[in-house]
């Protein structure tokens, strides 16, 4: 069966329904065709004010984008719907495109109102809804001068504060007597409105916009309020509220709500067959929700029936709001103004702390109804869950659970949903965790979904664990209770120079090969020792100890290092050569490099004395440590080029060459957005921009791909490395044994905000320390293979047998294909299990 | 029985491992802290590559151990035996120090 899906608008809502009918579709009976109007897919725009900061639309990106690569998935960027002929089941596009569709889903969304003032159409007034607008008003804005945001609702006193950042002096008008008015009651809003003063933007409550006036450059100059103040600006942004985008009614012949929107029931379906309605355009039942979770139940209802999964309905609103403005937390939730009959309030406000919290209750003060929270909304994740439930402690233990009994996940009954963003509920997390499917947090984000939208509710997951009495050891091993960043920081304390030292003192028995090479590790970051110098040699992996990287047969393969990949031609030959003389395998890696094969360990000081006499040094492939920075080639030679990538790969590379760590670094540096270099796909990746670097950080390939997220923006080359210097050396100093970048970002509560706050932003102070540190690492740089040639002891240890150093191994046998060895067929003495995959402890669990 | 001499007790630090050739064996000779010597065949039988004497030494739950750097299973250095994999073991070859030098006999 074979069947069209037409779905109008690609914004959260539809971009949502597009990826629940795909994941309840396997058999692919839909086709489907998305309109989007605006140029771009659909993006996040709850974080829209992210963009105006941070300047990355990347950071934007939804999740689910693979629907974008399915055949199966047609979407049109930059085209809207003219009509739809319910008749003939087809829309018009405005390219002039009829489409048939046997299911129709309206997700046109909403546009900004506008209210009808004189001027308002003048240049200088902007909406705030989509990438463009905020474009135009970066664009439009000016350091130092008055800005002004008309509506004091969320999404007013987010464009407030977005001007703020771009360093104007924003002020707010707002009709109603305080902020937020659907949101928050007087108390509350008085406490806001303070807050909000304090953080240097000026609010005018119980005023409205009486003119806007035209300059001599013909936009706008000033505006006029109706309680007679001036205010001199050229920048005006419309953030009043929204009306739903229902312009297609007539032509569908679909009935609209009393307040607009396409009129449908609980079950998302207008009157017309085969045709629905989610999001912000739809009237459920009359009404219209402006919010995202609201239309994330919609489209997972329509889902369902267009999946033959029965006729799921929307199952009301949650219009629970918390809004992150820095430095201000409000929330609100359920019934927040005290409407329902008989409703009782708890009052509790603190206006030394500006902090204001309340609780409205039922009429015998026994169930939890709804609430407001200013100043400080920790409470918010367990309260929220605990609407239109009977109270499980007194009202001031929910509020103030720290100062005694109560609160937290313990409180919540089972079926209180915990995550609204993916409606998970406590009894759906409780029930991985029991079932010993998670462990940690990064566990129940992948099982459940849960955390993984906008992420407010990580702290319950954390408390439900706990709550379960999931102890996370983090011990490195038996012999070592201690994680590796604890061992980390006590060998910086305490000065241990030796893993024997270290053992005996905080660990027992003698080590095994988890905690040896991760002490290597620890040691080699801490001092300028060899790798293999005395003791330290036998901690070593084969392939550190060899500094080489052992193949299947026992033989080990050889990388020299090529900074960025920039190699001169007589470097290659010189390559060529050795490989022909030794009788390698060659092969060119995925990180611009040459791998040569095949080398028996007792040949491994022979071929590195030819390379280091013609300038090579030891590529590191063997390590935890920085492997490559891969390179486009920049503007020296690429027409498209906008900085030198090449320069920067060079200077990174041989900046961080040597250093170890707790995996494997990997790293890319594009020229231009274009991003040859694939730097995102790098635990730290670097892409030019107009005005200089963009920095990502936590990205790789493998098992697992992740891509980079933006850490910081528009940097100079000197900003760049100072800001990798701090990276690095906080990765190093902190994450766990073989936790890449990308894990260890995640293993914080705040992900990449975290590591943004420290390395950027210095919150812990300790930005200097981990400059120096990364100073004395680059100083102390010696080419571990140059040591070894130079050090008869070293040298010793590389012969095949102790007793006939020259005489080869006979168990490596090699065979020939496409004129090249490889490794000869072994045929196993005993046809046991391989790998540590069978290992009983693994298959029991 | 045939002892043949492999090494001086110093060629071989302590928790650490050495290939040698005996009588076309090859064989890893290793040192605990204990100061104990042990020797094993070097073949890794899940691998078949000569691979064992390059392995990290240490100790699982008070038994010294040989970790296969190929693919890290755990051998008793006493008794040859995989502590992953009850069914494989290695071959284990009497030695013995002389004189401040390392022995191996073959049968």
């Amino acid at each position: 069966m074979n069947r069209t899906l037409v779905v109008i608008g690609h914004g959260m809502v539809g971009h949502r329904l597009v990826e629940e009918v795909r994941e309840r579709d396997p058999e692919r009976h839909w086709r489907i065709v998305v309109l989007g109007e605006e140029p771009i897919p659909a993006y996040d725009r709850v974080g829209l004010s992210a963009y105006m900061t941070e300047a990355a639309a990347e950071e934007l990106v939804l999740s689910g984008q693979e629907v974008h690569r399915d055949e199966r998935v047609r979407l049109c960027t930059g085209v809207g719907a003219e009509r739809v002929d319910p008749q003939a089941s087809t829309v018009l596009t405005t390219d002039g495109e009829s489409i048939h569709y046997d299911a129709l889903v309206l997700a046109t969304g909403s546009r900004p109102f506008v209210p009808p003032v004189e001027g308002a159409e003048l240049p200088g007034c902007h909406v705030y809804r989509t990438l463009d607008d905020l474009d135009g008003i970066r664009a439009a804005s000016e350091t130092g001068a008055e800005g002004v945001v008309v509506g004091g609702g969320l999404l007013g006193l987010e464009a407030a504060d977005a001007l703020r950042e771009l360093g104007m002096r924003p002020h707010v008008v707002e009709l109603a007597p305080r902020l937020m008015p659907v949101q928050v009651d007087e108390g509350g809003g008085a406490v806001l409105g303070r807050l909000v003063g304090e953080l240097g933007i000026e609010v005018h409550t119980g005023a409205a916009v009486d003119s806007v006036h035209k300059g001599p450059h013909g936009g706008v100059s000033a505006v006029s309020l109706t309680d007679g103040t001036v205010i001199y600006t050229d920048l005006l942004v419309f953030s009043a509220g929204i009306r739903p985008r229902d312009e297609l009614a007539e032509s569908a012949g679909l009935e609209r709500g009393q307040r607009g929107g396409y009129l449908v029931d609980n079950g998302c379906r207008t009157g017309q067959p085969g045709v629905w309605a989610i999001g912000e355009c739809a009237a459920v039942d009359g009404r219209c929700h402006g919010l995202v979770a609201p239309g994330y139940q919609m489209a997972s209802a329509v889902a369902d029936q267009l999946t033959g999964r029965g006729d799921t309905e929307f199952g009301g609103a949650d219009e629970a709001t918390k809004l992150k403005l820095v430095g201000v937390d409000v929330a609100s939730f359920g019934d927040a103004h005290g409407r329902s009959d008989g409703a009782l309030e708890v009052t509790y406000a603190n206006n030394a702390a500006g902090t204001y919290a309340k609780l409205v209750l039922d009429d015998d003060a026994s169930t939890l109804l709804g609430g407001v929270l200013v100043g400080d909304a920790e409470t918010y994740n367990t309260l929220r869950p605990l609407v239109g439930k009977p109270l499980p402690a007194a009202p001031e233990q929910l509020l103030f659970p720290d100062a005694g009994g109560g609160g937290g996940t313990g409180a919540l009954p089972d079926d209180a949903t915990v995550c609204s963003c993916h409606n998970v509920s406590k009894a759906d997390i409780a029930g991985v965790i029991s079932s010993g499917r998670a462990e940690d947090v990064a566990a129940i984000k992948s099982c459940t979904k849960a955390g993984t939208g906008c992420g407010s509710c990580v702290p319950m997951l954390k408390g439900l664990l706990d709550e379960a009495g999931v102890v996370t050891s983090n011990a490195l091993c038996e012999h070592f209770p201690r994680s590796r960043s604890e061992l980390f920081e006590i060998v910086r304390a305490t000065g241990v120079e030796s893993f024997s030292e270290l053992i005996s003192r905080y660990g027992t028995g003698r080590g095994c090969d988890i905690c040896k090479p991760a002490v290597a590790s620890i040691l080699a970051g801490l001092s300028d020792a060899h790798i293999l110098d005395d003791e330290q040699a036998t901690l070593q992996d084969t392939n550190d100890r060899f500094l080489a990287n052992m193949q299947r047969n026992g033989t080990y393969s050889v990388v020299p290092r090529v900074p960025a990949g920039e190699i001169t031609p007589d470097k290659l030959i010189t390559l060529g050569q050795v490989a022909t003389e030794f009788g390698l395998y060659t092969k060119i890696t995925g990180g611009q490099r040459v791998d040569m094969f095949g080398a028996r360990v007792e040949q491994l000081p022979e071929i590195w004395r030819r390379l280091v006499d013609a300038g090579f040094e030891s590529g590191h492939a063997y390590g935890k440590a920085l492997r490559t920075v891969k390179s486009c080639v920049g503007t020296d030679w690429c027409r498209f080029g906008v900085q030198d990538s090449v320069s920067m790969a060079v200077r990174l590379e041989l900046r961080y060459r040597g250093l170890r760590a707790p995996h494997k670094i990997k790293a890319g540096v594009s020229g231009c957005a274009r991003e040859c270099a694939e730097a995102r796909s790098k635990d730290f990746g670097v892409i030019a921009t107009e005005k200089g670097w963009n920095l990502y950080v936590g990205g790789n390939g493998g098992f697992a791909p992740r891509h980079a997220g933006l850490l910081a923006s528009d940097l100079d080359d000197e900003r760049l490395v100072v800001l990798l210097d701090r990276f690095l050396m906080f990765y190093v100093r902190t994450a766990e044994r073989l936790q890449r970048t990308a894990g260890w970002i995640e293993s914080f509560d705040s992900g990449l905000e975290h590591v943004r706050a420290v390395v950027v932003d210095d919150v812990l102070g300790i930005a200097s320390d981990l400059e120096e540190a990364m100073a004395r690492h680059i100083a102390d740089y010696t080419d571990e293979w140059a040591a070894v040639l130079g050090d008869g002891e070293k040298l010793s240890r590389f012969v095949s047998f102790v007793n006939a150093p020259e005489a080869p191994d006979p168990t490596i046998e090699f065979t020939e294909e496409r004129g090249q060895i490889r490794p000869a067929p072994i045929d196993l003495p005993t046809p046991a299990a391989r790998g540590r995959e069978f290992s009983s402890e693994e298959v029991s669990a | 029985m045939n002892w043949q001499r492999i090494c001086s007790e110093s060629d071989l630090p302590t928790e650490f491992g050495v290939a040698a050739l005996v009588d076309g064996h090859t064989v890893a000779v290793f040192r605990t802290a204990a100061d104990e010597v042990y020797a094993l065949g070097n073949v890794d039988p899940f691998s078949g590559a000569g691979v064992i004497s390059r392995g990290i030494v240490g100790d699982r739950d008070g038994e010294p151990t040989v970790s296969s750097p190929m693919h890290k299973q755990a051998f008793s250095l006493r008794s040859g035996q995989c502590l992953d994999d009850p069914e494989t073991r290695l071959p284990t070859y009497p030695v013995r120090r002389r004189a401040e030098t390392i022995e191996i006999a073959t049968s």
